[in-house]
């Protein structure tokens, strides 16, 4: 399997595309894959803040209910809306319209502890 | 012979003739109407007898229910006879997977036989036909009983006292959970005290459980032999600690080989010991958590003591305490009021009651933490686990748990060659295999081979947990099924295993047998359809 190489990852199979001091998080076609069909995702407040390898929110799938960890730490400034109806998304397209939140990173070098696409396809394979 | 005798050839499902080829393989298809479409107008399963003249009587002058809170029309409910009724829920119970039709390994539950003494007793009058309000003098043969059972689950567990109110498994865990908040409260450590350690073995309620009470949990791994990884919870206990949760044997179905050291770490650090007892059933006799140190357990009495597990049970979670978090159990207690303890007990073992005994309630707990449960909890349970526990005797306790780990260790060995086993050492009453070279080899998911083993009219072993373990399956046989079944089921898991290497689109496609093939459960999880609507009702609505 390969990732796109525009984000880093973590080993708890999130993914972080930065933009500057913003940054987009979701989850990684192999964590979906492993997961199955997604049916629930819970997502936090805009506004609440992220700590870096801390659980931020809840996702449900037909096979179990898994935690999630954010990759980054910072404020969230948006959420995915539309995963509340259609958590579909994550399995049809993880690393586009199932992206699930924008958060301002407070620490951009954190980004640098991540994993390269190559090296989280090692690690996942 | 039985339905559940005869798997023939033509029905591999075992569900007998009533349910062959009526709709293999397709979802779409109605096996059984719900009971509101098998409904017409004017039909009862029971009718009453008019109002005598003496009930006229006497509801003179009594209140009635006020214009505004009666209905306007009388409530749709399904209107058939007695015996459409009984053919309905007969047929239902057949179309479904059951310990007493088929053998049902689903590792973590204990579905174990239920044997039929359990339902005699419960349903002796003196016990079936008792009010959870009935006075005490009224009561005094329910509040014995309660008083007994408590008794001798204190004898089984080694804890110092029993409250039988929670209603199940992780309402004992909040019990509990409860408790140990209380007692740190009471020695001033309630807000240094934030975070319960849980390790990723655990039941899936531990967390939920501390998560619930306000605490922060904590998981702590496991080493490669599936136990604790002592160097980390040495690591992660301190004076922030407020207990451990322990799945004991774990959901690896592994006993905890350096236990005595995990407790002393915990007590040590001053923090709660807490054992899930849900696994209770592979070391009954064996093993007592309160003799070895721990504070608090719950036990499942669906589970270890054979009341009824499923399909709403209601389950049974009393919760057995040390020392520590004795004060703090929930009231009210049944206790002997009068009389001697060893007396009482002696009397009971021998089919005697105990002239001058008197049985209370003890309400008076100054530092419980309150009712768990209305009235004692769910009472019904209580008599059929006490049945249970005095039909079978101290030894034939001992004789289950060392059954159902020979039952699970046989399978253990039986099947290795056929699936990987990520741990691969003498286990208790369960075994964990992984479906990951299935998967890797053939792209055939443990899902696939769990709905596979249906076609086999067997009940799937539980799938996906523990987390820990990639592509699992979970198999608890329990003690009660014989030789020949558990043989069969390695031969059946063998078959699936070589079907998945010769034809793997085959077992995808399973199961065929079932009166509905794979259902979509992305689809009902996502979009439940939980109502069934009436002609005329605006919508079959479903809560989006």
């Amino acid at each position: 399997m390969s990732y796109p190489d525009d984000a880093v990852y973590s080993r708890e199979h999130e993914w972080v595309r930065a933009d500057g001091d913003l940054a987009t998080v979701g989850i990684t076609s192999f964590a979906a894959d492993e997961l199955g069909d997604i049916v629930y995702v819970e997502l936090p407040e805009v506004g609440s803040v992220l700590t870096q390898f801390a659980t931020f929110g809840v996702i449900e799938s037909v096979k179990a209910v898994s935690d999630l960890y954010a990759p980054v730490s910072g404020n969230v400034v948006e959420v995915n809306d539309a995963l509340r109806d259609a958590p579909e998304l994550l399995n049809s397209d993880p690393f586009g319209e199932g992206w699930i939140l924008r958060v301002e990173l407070s620490d951009p070098g954190q980004l640098d502890t991540l994993l390269s696409a190559a090296a989280y396809a090692a690690e996942t394979n | 012979m039985s339905v559940a005798d005869a798997p023939g050839v033509h029905d591999p499902s075992g569900r007998g003739s009533a349910f062959s080829g009526a709709t293999g393989g397709t979802s779409e298809s109605v096996v059984e109407p719900l009971v509101f479409e098998r409904s017409r107008p004017g039909r009862r399963a029971v009718r009453f007898p008019a109002a005598s003249e003496r009930a006229r009587a006497a509801a003179i002058g009594q209140p009635v229910v006020p214009e505004f809170a009666r209905r306007a029309a009388a409530p749709g409910l399904p209107e058939l006879s007695e015996l459409e009724l009984l053919r309905h829920y007969n047929r239902l119970a057949h179309l479904n997977q059951a310990i007493d039709l088929n053998f049902y390994p689903l590792g973590s539950c204990t579905m174990k036989y239920n044997p039929k003494v359990n339902e005699w007793a419960a349903a002796l009058p003196g016990l079936a036909d008792s009010h959870p309000f009935d006075p005490e003098p009224l009561a005094q043969g329910s509040l014995e009983l309660m008083w007994l059972l408590a008794e001798l689950l204190e004898d089984i567990s080694g804890f110092c006292a029993v409250s039988l109110q929670p209603a199940a498994g992780a309402h004992g865990e909040l019990t509990g959970m409860l408790m140990t908040r209380a007692f740190h409260r009471d020695n001033g450590e309630g807000e240094q005290r934030r975070k319960v350690l849980v390790p990723d073995s655990a039941h899936g309620t531990n967390p939920a459980t501390a998560t619930m009470v306000g605490y922060e949990t904590v998981t702590i791994p496991s080493n490669q032999r599936g136990g604790i990884d002592l160097g980390a919870l040495r690591g992660a206990l301190g004076p922030d600690v407020a207990a451990l949760m322990i799945t004991n044997p774990s959901t690896l179905g592994i006993f905890e080989d350096q236990i005595d050291q995990v407790v002393a770490a915990v007590r040590e650090a001053g923090a709660i010991a807490y054992m899930d007892g849900a696994n209770l059933n592979a070391i009954l006799g064996r093993f007592r958590p309160g003799a070895a140190g721990f504070d608090v357990m719950h036990f499942n009495l669906h589970k270890t003591f054979s009341t009824p597990h499923g399909g709403g049970g209601p389950g049974a979670g009393p919760v057995g305490v040390g020392e520590r978090l004795e004060p703090y159990l929930p009231a009210p207690i049944p206790v002997l009021a009068e009389g001697d303890p060893a007396e009482v007990r002696a009397n009971a073992w021998a089919g005697r009651s105990t002239p001058g005994a008197r049985f209370a309630l003890d309400a008076d707990r100054p530092r419980s933490i309150g009712k768990v449960r209305s009235c004692h909890g769910n009472f019904g349970m209580f008599v059929r686990a006490y049945t249970y526990i005095r039909s079978n005797g101290g030894p034939g306790l001992r004789t289950i748990s060392e059954d159902a780990v020979l039952a699970a260790n046989y399978l253990r060995v039986r099947l290795r060659d056929a699936y990987d086993l990520p741990y691969d050492r003498p286990n208790k009453h369960e075994v964990v295999f992984s479906g990951r070279r299935q998967k890797r080899e053939h792209g055939v998911s443990t899902l696939d081979i769990a709905k596979a083993v249906l076609d086999h009219g067997m009940h799937p072993p539980t799938i996906y947990f523990p987390l820990i373990v990639e592509e699992a399956m979970l198999i608890e046989p329990t003690e009660t099924e014989s030789l020949e079944t558990l043989d069969r089921f390695v031969s059946v898991m063998h078959d699936i295993a070589g079907q998945v290497a010769a034809d793997p689109d085959s077992v995808r496609r399973a199961p065929v047998t079932t009166p509905v093939g794979r259902l979509d459960e992305a689809a009902a999880a996502r979009r439940p359809d939980l109502r069934w609507a009436h002609d005329g009702d605006e919508e079959t609505a479903s809560p989006a």
